[in-house]
Parts: C-alpha cells; sequence; structure tokens
C-alpha cells in the first residue's frame, strides 16, 4: 500500500496529466476533474480491492462508476497510472480512432471503464444494478459511484436515491462532488440544490461529510469510513466538498474552467505550479 | 394455401410471461425487473418462483433501465418490462447511453405496444417505438406475432448476447404458430408460398395478413405471407427472394409507416430490387380510445386493409 507522500505525488503528476491532456486537444474538462484529483488517487491506490487486469463483470473486486462522465481526464490519467492501459495512450486523448474518447465508453473496449457516461444522471442507476448483481453473485465487494453536485439535477437520481434506500442496497458508496458550480455558474443561481447530505439523509441513505475534498487525508479517511458504514441496511452516501480547479491557482473557485482548456502560457503557468513527479507521460 | 389454425385467442403478453416462467426455471441468471405493472407483464409466475431475482422498481422507467445496465455486470441477464411506450420513448436518452453504446445485454420487453391495447388512448398506445429502437444501433428489434411465438422469442433472446427490443401486446388474438416453435432470430418465416404478391408482416398484422391471402386466393390472387418477426437484423434475402418472384409487395404493421417495417422493406428493396410497396401501417398519426378492433378497423389496420393495399399494388406492376 503507498504511503502518503507517493499518493501526494500522484495527485500532483494526475494534474499534469490533466491539464496536458485537454491542453493537447484544447477541449475537455479540466476543472471538475482537477478538484476530483485526490478523489481518484485515493480511490484506486489506497481504498478499493482490485484484482489484476480488467474484465468487464468485475466479481471478486470492489467497482467504480463515474457518472459524471466529463470529468474524463481525472479518470483516464488515474487508471493508466493504475495500469490499466498504457500511459502512453493519454496522448490519444479525444483524437480519432482513440480509445479514450471525450466521455467514457466500453464500445472502443478501453479496460477499467464498465459503462458510458456523459449524458448525466444515469450513473447512479447503473451502479445500484451492479451492487444488487453483487449481492446476486454472494459477493462481498463493494460498488462506488461519483456524481457531479449539477447532475443531481437529473430527475433520475431521485429515482435512483429513492431504490436504493428503499431496497437496502448497503454495498454502495455514491459520493457526491459538491464543488457548488455548473456550466452556467453556480449550482445555487441555475437551481439551488440546497443542503445535499441532509436530502440524502431523508430519503434514507446514511450520510457523511468530507470537509476538503482536496485534502488527501481528509478523503482517504473519509472513504475509509464510509467503507465501515457499509453492510448496515443502508446505502452510504459522502459529499464530498472539493474546489474546482484545484491545484492551478487561476483556475480556482469559478466556473470558467469547466469546459475550457488553457492555452500555451497557462498551460506553463499551470505546470510550474505541479512540478512533475512521477514523469509526464 | 397452407392452412393455419387458430388454437385459442390469447395475449402476446401472456406468451412473454409464459416465456419468463420457463426462463425462470432454467437459467439462473436471468432477472427480471418491472416498473409497477407486474400484472399487465404477466410475469407473476416468475415472481413467485424467483422473488430474489425480481426488481421492482416503482413508476421510475428511467431508473429500471439504468439497474439493468448494472445487473448485466456481474453477468445477469435483465429483462426490463413495461408498457412499451415508457419502455421507449420515455427513456430512449437511458437506453441509448446506458445500454445500447454500452453494449449492456439487456433485454427490453414492452407490452401494449401499437393501437390494440384499445382504451386508454394515445398517451399509452405507442406507433414509434420500432422506429426509436431500430435507429440504435447494436439494438435487436422483435416483435412476433402471436402467443407461442412471443414464448419462444422470450427464451430465444436470454441466449443472444447483446441488447433487444421485444415488442408485445395486449389483445387476445389468433394463436396459430406451433407451440414448440424454434425461434431463429433475424430468420423471417415462409407461411404461405404465392406468386402474385408478397405480404411481409409483423406482430399482430400476421394472422390479418394470412386471412387477406386467403380472401385473395378465392379471387385468384396468389399471396405469398412472411412473418417478419425480426426487423433488425432484417432478413434480406428472404425479401428479396419472395419479390424477384412476385414483383410487387405490401408491408403490414402495427406502427407508424414512417420508422416501421415497411421503411426498412423500403430500403433494402429500393437498394438492390426496386419493387412497388404499399403500407399498411398508421399514417403519421396519434391513436385514441375504442376497441382494439374499432381501432384496427378506422386507422386501416387489419385484413381488409392488406386486401385493399394488394389489390393497389398489383396494378402498379
Amino acid at each position: 500500500m503507498p504511503n502518503t507522500q507517493e499518493l501526494q505525488d500522484l495527485v500532483v503528476q494526475v494534474r499534469r496529466d490533466i491539464l496536458r491532456m485537454v491542453h493537447n486537444v484544447n477541449s475537455g474538462h479540466p476543472g471538475g476533474s482537477l478538484g476530483c484529483t485526490e478523489f481518484f488517487v485515493a480511490l484506486y491506490n489506497e481504498i478499493m480491492e482490485l484484482k489484476d487486469g480488467f474484465d468487464m463483470d468485475g466479481i471478486g473486486e470492489d467497482v467504480f462508476f463515474l457518472s459524471n462522465g466529463h470529468i474524463s481526464p481525472v479518470f483516464y490519467s488515474v487508471l493508466a497510472r493504475r495500469g490499466y492501459f498504457p500511459l502512453d495512450e493519454l496522448n490519444t486523448f479525444r483524437l480519432i480512432d482513440s480509445r479514450l474518447q471525450g466521455h467514457p465508453t466500453t464500445h472502443e473496449g478501453l479496460p477499467g471503464v464498465r459503462v458510458a457516461s456523459g449524458s448525466l444522471g444515469q450513473g447512479m442507476s447503473v451502479a445500484i444494478g451492479a451492487a444488487l448483481a453483487k449481492k446476486l453473485n454472494g459477493d462481498d465487494h463493494l460498488v462506488f459511484s461519483l456524481h457531479g453536485d449539477g447532475e443531481l439535477q437529473e430527475g433520475q437520481n431521485w429515482e435512483a436515491i429513492m431504490y436504493a434506500a428503499g431496497n437496502k442496497v448497503d454495498n454502495l458508496i455514491a459520493t457526491v462532488d459538491r464543488n457548488g458550480q455548473q456550466i452556467d455558474g453556480s449550482t445555487e443561481d441555475v437551481l439551488p440544490l440546497g443542503n445535499v447530505a441532509e436530502k440524502f439523509r431523508v430519503f434514507g441513505w446514511d450520510v457523511l461529510e468530507i470537509e476538503n475534498g482536496n485534502d488527501l487525508e481528509q478523503v482517504i479517511a473519509g472513504l475509509k469510513e464510509a467503507k465501515n458504514r457499509t453492510g448496515k441496511g443502508k446505502p452510504v452516501c459522502i459529499v464530498m466538498t472539493t474546489e474546482m480547479g484545484n491545484g492551478v491557482d487561476f483556475m480556482m473557485g469559478t466556473h470558467a474552467w469547466h469546459g475550457k482548456a488553457p492555452n500555451d502560457e497557462q498551460l506553463a503557468t499551470a505546470l510550474e505550479q505541479n512540478p512533475e513527479t512521477l514523469g509526464d507521460y | 394455401m397452407t392452412k393455419y389454425t387458430d388454437q385459442g385467442k390469447q395475449d402476446t403478453r401472456s406468451g412473454f410471461g409464459a416465456g419468463m416462467t420457463e426462463l425462470g426455471r432454467t437459467n439462473p441468471n436471468v432477472v427480471a425487473l418491472c416498473a409497477d405493472l407486474v400484472g399487465s407483464l404477466k410475469i407473476e409466475t416468475f415472481i413467485e418462483e424467483n422473488p430474489e431475482r425480481f426488481f421492482q422498481v416503482g413508476i421510475a422507467e428511467a431508473n429500471m433501465m439504468g439497474i439493468a445496465a448494472g445487473l448485466t455486470i456481474g453477468g445477469k441477464i435483465p429483462f426490463a418490462s413495461t408498457f412499451a411506450n415508457f419502455a421507449t420513448g420515455r427513456v430512449y436518452d437511458q437506453i441509448r447511453q446506458s445500454i445500447a453504446y454500452s453494449d449492456k445485454n439487456v433485454k427490453i420487453c414492452a407490452s401494449h405496444s401499437g393501437l390494440t391495447l384499445g382504451e386508454d388512448g394515445a398517451t399509452h398506445q405507442i406507433l414509434e417505438d420500432i422506429g426509436l429502437m431500430k435507429m440504435l444501433p447494436g439494438m435487436t428489434v422483435i416483435n412476433p406475432c402471436d402467443f407461442n411465438q412471443t414464448k419462444a422469442a422470450t427464451i430465444a433472446i436470454a441466449e443472444h448476447h447483446g441488447p433487444v427490443y421485444l415488442r408485445f401486446g395486449r389483445p387476445k388474438v389468433a394463436n396459430f404458430t406451433p407451440v414448440d416453435q424454434k425461434f431463429e432470430i433475424g430468420k423471417a418465416l415462409m407461411l404461405n408460398e404465392g406468386t402474385d404478391v408478397t405480404i411481409i408482416a409483423t406482430g399482430h398484422l400476421v394472422w390479418e395478413a394470412l386471412l387477406a391471402a386467403e380472401s385473395l386466393e378465392n379471387q385468384g390472387i396468389s399471396a405469398e405471407v412472411i412473418n417478419i418477426h425480426t426487423i433488425k437484423p432484417l432478413d434480406d434475402k428472404a425479401i428479396l427472394d419472395s419479390v424477384k418472384k412476385t414483383g410487387c409487395v405490401v408491408t403490414a404493421e402495427e406502427h407508424n409507416y414512417l420508422g416501421g417495417l415497411g421503411e426498412s422493406v423500403a430500403r433494402v428493396l429500393a437498394t438492390h430490387h426496386p419493387t412497388p410497396q404499399e403500407f399498411v401501417a398508421t399514417q403519421d398519426t396519434f391513436g385514441e380510445s375504442g376497441t382494439p378492433e374499432q381501432l384496427m378497423e378506422k386507422y386501416g389496420l387489419n385484413n381488409k386493409a392488406i386486401e385493399t393495399a394488394v389489390l393497389k399494388v398489383l396494378k402498379r406492376k
């Protein structure tokens, strides 16, 4: 198991990967990706029990679903650095004939991806289905999912939230990235979400909060606590407060970098703030 | 002409239910989901015998399609069932992204398709579902004609890996295909050989096509009748072999003429063997309340409508 310094180095390197990937094709979603870097690094390197290699069914291991598929850069970087596919393939992000589509898909056979996402609001239902399959298979591993907070505006989530509580899907840990931003502005201006944790609670979930989702130790502690709360009759929700664009000073605290790539100069500045640790791809 | 006997009227949805009962006993990976319409889908026996393999999702079809997609991860074969309208149009994007684009082995099982659910009216009738589903890359689209064939199709699709749309209905109609038939996805069935005209029918219209062929025979017209239970992938060869012989075709379906079987057949003909064609289908309209028979009559979807279309297409040869 890697120590915290190794994971912290990985966090910085993943941030570099994200910035370089979106810069290379002048498109993609750096803001949410940067905000969720600690979460992905912790999940794939400290929290989930994973088999070697990849098979679609994921029997005998924990599985993860990314519902807010637009933050594919962080997903791809962490998958590649966990060994799911060659690191060099990050060069193909969003290019023609690539397995690294703009939004993640199973269609091109990229190891590590189990469902397409991008059209928002669908991932929790899929995660519930996978959790039910684990129960049917007598597989006591867990299902993790990640959702944008703005994504909760899609009604399908609330069907899924009701279902998971009503049917005691207690092998599921759904994390909401509460960065408070969406394309058109702050979530509270566009369509107020209010108290997300309380909403999950009254729907019957066990909810915990990670106050600073950009503090690696807090993220690890929160995810470990969430694991402890599984198997007790309730689905588990983590409301994780993050900062969109975290790690790059001019990208932080605004929705402006939700879906915009840095230019050459901006990239250089951003990379200076995230010096190379494990080697660029 | 070949004689077919109605073994007793039954609803195709009960054929689905019977198929599910058998699958429940023979295939432990088959699971069922339903959105608050268990009685309408006739899956009570499956549920009674396999309670752990049934998921009641409530009135939440989008969630049902997503859960079905997730259940395939872990090797389950989910049969997600509800009315055709709510199984397609309401959840098109969920099917598109989480099932079709994600290559998930989900069977979308849709009852009450077409006009013939009757009195509930247009909100519950759907005449666009074949078009919606056949446009999705990788989706197999099946519309069996009677109880026995629906049962056989239900069992067959469990063995096919990939997303399937299975369409059936509510009214009790003639049950005339063999009890223990083998159902081959994508393989058209020749029901009656003829020389003057080809009638290609799907679903409830197959029996109507046979009735029309019988009447036409009495007028000295030899009609070939083909049962296309699989609209996608379409059996191009069966269609082309027949029209090369007869030189004209009538397609018949309980669906809008836009996007349905008729258009699929027209594409095959236009590409390989241009042939006069008439369409027995609804004419870009919504349905309305009424008995199934009244609706079939009013919207031109019965044996008489097929006969009229045949007489018309014969003049275009």
